[in-house]
């Protein structure tokens, strides 16, 4: 206990900082995996191929290697100077919005092809069958695995700690440079991560009961 | 393919796709060109930066490195599977007091960052005494954290079964463990084996956070050959193609086995055909 006590600020300043990490790259990861999962329910198969390669290379690349060929390789390009915080940012972003856009495209896939059919028979306009028909009935089974998408980006903001990015991944280093004790620090660090991601489990359990609608 | 959201074509679109294509096209390759030009721009490939190949030194290196990671995994994915069949079946035991442990330990342990637990391992444990290598600590996070994921999937696959195949197991007299190991366990197994491969892709990946305890796998080789300035001056980017095209590959083969299990399931009878409706949703980031 006195190890937090003693470095509340700490603490709450890391943490804080952890979730400006996430907030920043959900906000980008979200539009880029929408845009992406756009790119691959498109009747262009061009379009579609360009989607399911990003998506294949990101998915199958471990989220490090992603972060350390932004942090150690990209500024040998030359093209425009990022800090680290904004290569933690991308990588992130890049990273995630591949699991983004396949939640999405499945949530979309999983709307029967008979509703936009028949909006289509009625007459309704591209816009109004998305926003009308199709998009509010995908929604429901996007929501529960877009939830874990964010946790997972969440939790995997910490491996920013790696390529000096302060965040709640880095309070060990500052704490063992004090001399405390890492061990206590450490369990705190992990308390913090259970009480910030219990709440959303809870909330994307009771999506998904309330939401699971027969079909 | 998605076919939801379009009709099929007539000419006027066909054409207008047929626009949109060349379009996409060219804006790929204009960006590919972009990136090879600052890739010989800035040489990335010339001789002294790719000269690291040559050197049967670091090709040596190279390979135990990947044994490294391959063993990582290979430890990490069998513990993992034992720590999740365990905590699966504690989970859907009758008796409560094996239940709710097993319930909150596998929701703790699936909340906290694979990155914490292993600087728990490596860091924080010295401070009482027990000192893990690196390799024992990426271990280790990797069973406690996949295990935990595992154990909802394996609970998961156990509760799509219909319920009649408990009720018939019993009925016929089978004890519960027997209903358990003989009936549920294998439908179960064959019906979840895609999703659990696909988080073997997951822990694959994640042995790459070794590099943040140096633990001495394929990454953290790529930033000592790629960072190694003075013999061959900074060849990052070629190291991390190299290293990329190695994770991706192995991360592929492990997908296709899952692709084919899952088509050889679909024409098998023996496998109980559960509605993707039912497993909820295992976010595999």
């Amino acid at each position: 206990m006195s190890v937090l006590t003693k470095h509340l600020d700490l603490f709450l300043s890391a943490f804080g900082q952890t979730l400006q990490l996430f907030a920043i790259s959900a906000v980008l990861s979200l539009v880029l995996g929408t845009l992406l999962a756009a790119l691959r329910v498109s009747p262009v198969p061009v379009f579609r191929s360009i989607g399911t390669l990003y998506v294949t290379v990101l998915r199958n690349t471990p989220l490090t290697l992603v972060f350390v060929f932004f942090v150690f390789a990209y500024p040998l390009l030359e093209i425009v100077k990022i800090d680290e915080y904004t290569a933690a940012v991308v990588a992130l972003s890049l990273y995630t919005a591949a699991f983004v856009c396949e939640v999405v495209r499945s949530g979309i896939n999983t709307v029967p092809v008979g509703q936009a059919e028949a909006s289509r028979a009625l007459g309704l306009t591209f816009v109004q069958m998305l926003s009308n028909v199709v998009l509010p009935q995908a929604l429901r089974s996007v929501v529960p695995p877009m939830t874990s998408t964010m946790i997972a980006l969440l939790k995997n903001t910490t491996v920013a700690s790696g390529f000096a990015v302060f965040q709640a991944g880095n309070i060990r280093e500052s704490l063992s440079e004090q001399g405390e004790n890492v061990l206590f620090g450490l369990l705190w660090v992990a308390l913090g991560f259970v009480i910030l991601v219990m709440p959303l489990t809870y909330v994307q359990q009771v999506f998904e009961k309330r939401w699971s609608v027969a079909r | 393919m998605s076919m939801v959201l379009f009709d099929v074509p007539g000419p006027k679109a066909r054409v207008r796709h047929k626009v949109m294509a060349v379009v996409g096209i060219v804006a790929v390759l204009a960006a590919l060109v972009y990136v090879v030009m600052r890739f010989v721009t800035t040489s990335q490939f010339s001789a002294r930066r790719l000269d690291w190949i040559n050197y049967k030194q670091i090709q040596l290196s190279l390979v135990e490195a990947i044994g490294n990671t391959l063993s990582a995994f290979a430890c990490g994915a069998v513990l993992a599977l034992a720590f999740g069949a365990i905590f699966a079946a504690a989970r859907l035991s009758d008796h409560a007091w094996v239940r709710t442990p097993a319930a909150v330990i596998v929701e703790i342990f699936r909340a906290i960052p694979l990155v914490i637990m292993m600087f728990f391992f490596y860091y924080g444990l010295p401070a009482t005494g027990v000192k893990l290598s690196a390799f024992t600590s990426v271990v280790l996070s990797l069973m406690l954290y996949n295990g935990s994921v595992l154990a909802e999937i394996f609970r998961a696959g156990i509760n799509s079964l219909p319920r009649g195949q408990s009720e018939a197991a019993y009925a016929l007299g089978m004890r519960k463990t027997q209903v358990m190991t003989l009936v549920l366990l294998p439908q179960a197994l064959r019906a979840m084996l895609p999703t659990i491969i696909s988080q073997l892709v997951v822990l694959l990946k994640d042995t790459a956070l070794g590099f943040l305890i140096t633990f001495e796998e394929l990454l953290r080789w790529g930033t000592r050959i790629g960072g190694d300035a003075p013999n061959f001056g900074r060849p990052m980017i070629s190291v991390m193609i190299v290293v990329a095209v190695i994770y991706i590959g192995l991360c592929l083969l492990l997908t296709w086995l899952a692709t084919y299990l899952e088509k050889r399931n679909r024409r098998n009878k023996k496998v109980i055909h559960v509605d993707a409706d039912e497993v909820p949703e295992m976010a595999a980031v």
